[in-house]
């Protein structure tokens, strides 16, 4: 899922200053399971926000909503007509919602709650970390089913390098060497010889180099 | 100017504190009668929504009452409860409304006298705060509307 956390709340309302009516977006997808945005953060959100501004002698009117999903065009056309009377939205989505909500309403002054940080999991209730590092084509059958391109700090693809010690990256001590990983696990699955394979440069025009991307099914596509 | 008198929201766990507040009641204990007893099946089912709620429906104290520590019956209710309360501290702080307006109490089913006291002690705590500034208009009426008492 994608993993995103609150923007401090003084932040967002410095952003909204000026706005009598403001509409917060929730998204019952990624940012609800990692507890950042979804109908119980936003009604948080939105009660805080009014109790600020009527301790400010702002009064807000804040209204809330929250979408299946904030990324496809017809789970926000539900909102086209909560947002008529509004000064503003804040979404509570990732930077995709964010957007999807700023073209869909091109009137209105649309901005974010959340800070969007990563694709993940989650380790224990309330902790997520890093896993994907979204490269465009994937090794993890190279490697073991650990990902040297986000769990290694240089998402090196021959490691480790020299600054893996006693299992931990030398970037931090709490963070383990991706790579000391993958070769226990390779050796513990008796596959060793596979990570004696040099890997060529990655061709990183797959991943983010290579300017946005998009992704085609033609084969699903409705035809109008 | 007559004394103000706050409204405070007390959430109860129904096998401690609520199971408490009977307990003063049978020991005919006198307690502030500024608190409204909400029963809850248990402190760990409070949500920071709620109490922030409280607070915009014109709560001038909140507090959140559970059982001691590896008492809970839900084993752990009580301490998702202090964390959730800590969090909403915090907000509330943020916000400028103050995180002391919201506190967390341990009140074991044997206490009532820990009940009555824990209701005296945030009662004098809110009365020193002053009303919610949430509620410029209503200063506390809780002796006009008849506050609960045991």
């Amino acid at each position: 899922m994608i993993v995103a956390q609150q923007k401090p709340i003084n932040d967002i309302a410095q952003m909204i200053n000026d706005c009598k009516k403001v509409l917060f977006v929730g998204c019952a997808g990624c940012v609800t399971v990692c507890l950042a945005g979804g109908e119980k953060e936003t009604e948080v959100m939105a009660s805080a926000m009014r109790i600020k501004r009527t301790l400010e002698n702002n009064p807000l009117e804040a209204i809330t909503y929250t979408c299946t999903r904030q990324c496809d065009p017809e789970y926000i056309a539900s909102l086209d007509n909560v947002v008529k009377d509004v000064d503003a939205i804040v979404s509570l989505a990732c930077g995709v919602g964010v957007q999807y909500l700023a073209e869909r309403f091109k009137d209105k002054w649309v901005v974010p709650a959340l800070d969007t940080k990563f694709i993940g999991g989650s380790t224990v209730h309330g902790v997520w970390e890093e896993k994907c590092g979204l490269c465009g084509e994937c090794i993890l059958h190279r490697t073991g089913g650990i990902c040297p391109i986000i769990r290694c700090s240089k998402s090196i693809l021959n490691g480790p390098c020299g600054g893996s010690q006693y299992g931990k990256c030398e970037v931090n001590k709490d963070i383990d060497c991706a790579w000391q990983l993958i070769y226990d696990r390779m050796k513990a699955l008796g596959k060793l010889d596979k990570l004696m394979e040099i890997q060529p440069p990655k061709d990183w025009s797959k991943s983010r180099d290579g300017g946005p991307r998009k992704a085609i099914r033609e084969d699903v596509m409705i035809d109008e | 100017m007559p004394e103000f008198e706050p409204k405070i929201v007390a959430f109860c766990c129904r096998y401690c504190a609520y199971t408490a507040a009977d307990l003063a009641g049978s020991m005919r204990l006198q307690y502030s009668p500024n608190i409204r007893v909400v029963e809850m099946p248990c402190s760990g089912t409070i949500e920071h929504g709620v109490i922030l709620n409280a607070f915009e429906k014109g709560a001038d104290g909140v507090y959140i009452a559970g059982c001691n520590l590896g008492d809970c019956h839900f084993l752990k209710g009580n301490v998702r409860a202090i964390k959730r309360v800590a969090a909403v501290k915090k907000v509330l702080d943020e916000i400028g409304l103050g995180g002391d307006r919201l506190e967390f109490f341990h009140v074991p089913a044997s206490e009532g006298t820990k009940f009555a006291k824990v209701a005296n002690d945030m009662t004098e705590r809110i009365r020193q705060l002053g009303p919610s500034p949430l509620n410029k208009s209503a200063a506390g009426n809780a002796k006009k509307e008849g506050g609960q008492t045991a």
